[in-house]
């Protein structure tokens, strides 16, 4: 059992847990933060997918021992700046991509951050780079996701 | 993407029905407040199969006048009970919808309807999924694509009676004549400019007895929201993460449980040598077997899942043990019924195919919360079939069903596996043995191993060939038993299947009621075998038309090419009725039907008619060596469909955008299905563990061009959509593949055979490790 202090959407948080419990249940499980879900826990289907430090990360795969007392983690819900919606978020809205919804908080988390990634790299969001985005989406939404993101950049 | 043209509403006497037809009989309820309700049932009246006028006309089939739709509907009728529309003192506007929604937007779909019979915004109207009620008998379940096709006619009668008894209170209440006043976002406008809000009108137009009242429905030219293409209404909540599925749930004491499952298929515990050291490891609760293996309540997931691989169990064999693809393949094929037409008679064209077994994993897994005491039970969870789930549960945890109380909650995708309630059964059990509260959720592994299946299956056409006739078609499909248990949803049907041949009957049933040779190919016979009751299935986008209509397809652009005709336009010729031809017409004109098109790419076309509605696909496909061999990690890449035009007539469209949407999730099916997607059986147990075994469609996999196109109707009610995109996808993405290789595949998905790209996992332990190394892969 140690004790754990990190950023969670903008809030300092701290739990008491075994070091190798991996981030998604000390979000889900025990900080009841219900954003990043879980699909494969193996780092496979992305449906976790959150921030750190501004980074597109899956927290299935990052033992809680492995964060830092300075590491900022951002889920879905710190995505929107308070009641102001994500450029990307508006744009998922607007496409209506969405159909169950279970993954598109990872979809959309994703998005942000390749979105970021080109910039900062300098390539254009294309199709090639899109396709480097290995979230699963069963209900087959991929084509809506596909535009809302090159909406979404636009604002970015 | 996607584009529409929606005609405007054909006027009442394009509708061949007399003005009496938007009457009818809604209920005013006893109550505070305005309640009111109708039955769930319909009688409107479809047109009689159309008759043909080609050469060799095949008798009209059964689907073409009364299919699956009709099925579900008329099981509904005798018994079913009210469904209610309240007016509260607030003015809200709500009605608990007595289906399951999964994503496929019917929670918004049905908003848009009471909104457009009460002249409300969408948003002002409050739609929840209702708590299992036993009293609806058939009437609860969702399934067969029939939630708009069964729920649109009844919703709209309590919607538009709400409507009138508001108007009338408001009128009063102006003293003004009822005929002057009207209705707008919820108020009631009089003349003047005087205005009341509908909850001020909540208690005057209640009824303080429940009586029959004649209704009329508006006018479809009247329509200014039906039809319109709306968002999902929960979309904000899904991207802001509000969403609350089943496992997001907070119910005091609930805690993560996971179940330790066995290596081979519905295998059992037998012993476990470490209970109590497991009992001991951090964070663990309860440890106890239970009837599907060990189950372990923790603290958190990660620690139960911990727990469960800890766990040293020995175990009794499964229902599958030492089977294979190739022994299963031996016991469908030994079943395979005779056809009628002896080969060798004149000139005849034979075809087998092989479909391999696939999942219908959604991407949230199995999973149920329950809290069951001595005295009552509660269950939270993603489920199709609530009355069917409450009866089995109360049975396990030995109270009357008046106290068990069964929450449906929003799913995370279902595709016909929630139908089944196998995680709301176990987590009874484990909150009854227990003696706490659980939230019980299947891992990956579990899911994708244990989880249920879309059968393997065969399909065997023959096809006799004259001059420019096909005089016969037969198909005969042989199938994996397809459980269709529960029923039709509620216990007197899930009895019956549970007897001795009752799933036969049923599945030939379903079989007889949604399969349809859409051609005229003179005699025509489709029949249906099923084998082997040791797997556990269940639908996925369907039963058997993704299957049959593949094998089809693929024979149509066979007898095209020995008749010396273009795929189109013998299709063209032979098709039945004008709806049909009318998408085909669509998608040859907006997807270019023969273009030209490379060496190694090429067009083919697929059709269907299912769920009072026509579909055709129209696809691209480039199977270029640089296309196929494109390395992607931990992924197959294959074929690409590089170009998807397809078109839909499914009569009257409540929401055109979430039509396009479920066209949009079958198209993604259809090229996992025929492509890339499926479980392999070894020794008794299914070797995909996850996602990067089981290649379901990924972005490098999606077509980058796609095209909905939603045709003109005259058709007066909407049909079915959940299931409706894939099969003609399907057939339209085999026969481009043929006509870009030169070969016909035996069996699909085509890379089934294929060596495995990865290392399968272990069985024991049953759950692979989360890594530790995720923050290597940050970008």
């Amino acid at each position: 059992m140690g004790t754990h202090t990190f950023t969670l959407n903008g809030e300092r948080v701290t739990v008491d847990v075994e070091d190798d419990v991996r981030l998604l249940w000390v979000i889900r499980d025990m900080l009841g933060v219900t954003g990043p879900k879980y699909g494969c826990g193996i780092n496979v289907c992305k449906a976790c997918t959150s921030h750190i430090n501004g980074k597109a990360f899956n927290p299935c795969s990052v033992p809680v021992g492995a964060i830092s007392d300075d590491d900022e983690v951002t889920t879905i819900e710190g995505l929107a700046d308070g009641d102001k919606l994500h450029p990307m978020q508006e744009a998922w809205l607007d496409r209506d991509v969405a159909q169950c919804g279970y993954c598109q908080p990872g979809q959309i988390m994703a998005a942000v951050a390749k979105v970021r990634q080109c910039q900062e790299e300098g390539r254009d969001l294309d199709d090639d780079a899109i396709e480097e985005i290995r979230n699963i989406c069963r209900c087959g939404t991929y084509n809506r996701i596909r535009e809302a993101i090159k909406a979404g950049a636009e604002n970015m | 993407m996607a584009h529409h043209r929606l005609a405007s509403p054909p006027a009442e006497d394009g509708l061949r029905k007399p003005v009496g037809r938007r009457r009818f009989l809604g209920y005013l309820i006893a109550a505070p407040t305005l309640v009111v309700a109708a039955e769930l049932t319909r009688n409107q009246i479809f047109g009689a199969p159309e008759a043909s006028a080609a050469a060799l006309p095949s008798v009209p089939q059964t689907p073409e006048a009364y299919d699956l739709l009709d099925a579900l509907r008329d099981a509904m009728r005798p018994t079913a009970n009210l469904i209610r529309i309240e007016v509260g003192r607030d003015g809200t506007v709500s009605f608990a919808l007595p289906r399951s929604d999964n994503g496929q937007g019917i929670v918004t779909s049905t908003q848009m309807i009471i909104a457009e019979e009460m002249d409300l915004d969408v948003d002002q109207v409050r739609v929840t999924l209702a708590d299992a009620r036993p009293e609806l008998l058939f009437n609860q379940i969702t399934g067969g694509s029939s939630t708009t096709f069964t729920t649109y006619t009844p919703i709209r009668v309590a919607a538009a009676l709400a409507r009138g008894r508001l108007l009338e209170a408001g009128a009063q209440l102006l003293a003004q004549d009822v005929r002057t006043v009207t209705s707008r976002k919820g108020l009631v406008l009089g003349a003047g400019g005087r205005s009341i809000p509908f909850g001020e009108l909540a208690e005057k137009a209640a009824s303080d007895t429940t009586r029959q009242v004649e209704v009329t429905l508006k006018a479809r030219e009247k329509f200014s929201v039906i039809g319109k293409p709306h968002n999902k209404t929960d979309a904000r909540d899904i991207v802001t993460g509000r969403k609350v599925f089943a496992t997001d749930l907070q119910i005091p004491d609930a805690l993560p449980t996971v179940i330790c499952r066995a290596p081979d298929l519905n295998g059992t515990p037998d012993d476990v040598d470490n209970l109590d050291d497991v009992r001991s490891m951090p964070g663990v609760t309860d440890v106890e077997v239970v009837s599907t293996g060990v189950a372990v309540r923790a603290r958190t997931f990660g620690q139960a899942i911990d727990a469960v691989n800890a766990l040293q169990v020995s175990w009794n064999r499964g229902t599958v043990a030492g089977e294979d693809d190739e022994s299963i393949l031996r016991r469908v094929r030994a079943a395979e019924l005779p056809m009628a037409v002896p080969a060798g008679v004149g000139r005849t064209i034979d075809r087998a195919f092989t479909f391999w077994t696939a999942s219908n994993s959604s991407l949230e897994t199995n999973c149920a919360l329950a809290d069951v005491r001595s005295d009552r039970a509660e269950i939270w969870g993603p489920m199709k079939n609530p009355i069917a789930a409450q009866g089995d549960i109360a049975k396990i945890v030995d109270l009357p069903i008046s106290k068990v109380t069964v929450h449906v909650t929003q799913g995370g995708g279902s595709f016909g596996r929630k139908l089944f309630y196998d995680a709301a059964l176990e987590a009874a059990e484990c909150s009854k043995v227990f003696g706490k509260p659980v939230k019980l959720m299947w891992t990956r592994a579990d899911d994708s191993r244990q989880g249920r299946v879309h059968p393997m299956s065969t399909s065997r056409v023959r096809a006799q060939v004259g001059a420019d006739a096909v005089l016969s078609y037969e198909q005969r499909h042989t199938s994996v038993a397809t459980q269709i248990n529960p029923g039709l949803g509620e216990p007197v049907t899930a009895a019956a299947v549970k007897a001795p041949l009752g799933n036969l009957t049923l599945s030939e049933s379903i079989f007889e009621l949604t399969q349809v040779t859409p051609y005229e190919f003179g005699v025509s016979t489709r029949l249906l075998n099923e084998v082997d009751m040791r797997f556990n299935t269940s639908a996925m986008r369907n039963i058997y038309s993704p299957n049959v209509a593949t094998a089809r397809e693929l024979m149509v652009d066979e007898l095209a090419a020995a008749m010396g005709k273009d795929p189109y336009e013998f299709r063209r010729e032979f098709l039945r009725g004008a709806r049909l031809r009318g998408v085909l017409d669509a998608v040859a004109k907006e997807g270019r039907w023969g273009r030209s098109m490379k060496k190694g790419t090429a067009q083919g076309l697929g059709v269907h008619t299912e769920y009072k509605a026509a579909t055709a696909a129209l696809v691209e496909i480039d199977c270029r060596p640089e296309t196929v061999d494109r390395p992607i990690r931990e992924g197959v890449t294959g074929p690409r469909v590089t170009r998807v035009t397809f078109a839909v007539d499914v009569g009257l469209v409540v929401n055109p955008r979430g039509l396009e949407a479920q066209m949009m999730g079958g198209i993604s099916d259809a090229i996992a299905l025929i492509l890339t997607s499926s479980l392999h059986l070894t020794d008794g147990h299914f070797v995909e563990a996850s996602w990067d075994n089981y290649f379901y469609t990924r972005q490098w996999n999606t077509p980058p061009e796609l095209n909905v196109v939603i045709v003109e109707s005259d058709a007066p009610e909407p049909g079915g959509a959940g299931e409706l995109g894939l099969s003609a996808a399907c057939g339209a993405i085999a026969n481009a593949y043929v006509r870009a290789t030169g070969i016909v595949p035996e069996y699909f998905p085509i890379n089934h055979k294929d060596p495995f790209p990865f290392e399968p996992k272990p069985t024991v332990p049953p759950i692979p490790e989360s890594p530790t190394d995720g923050l290597d892969f940050t970008y």
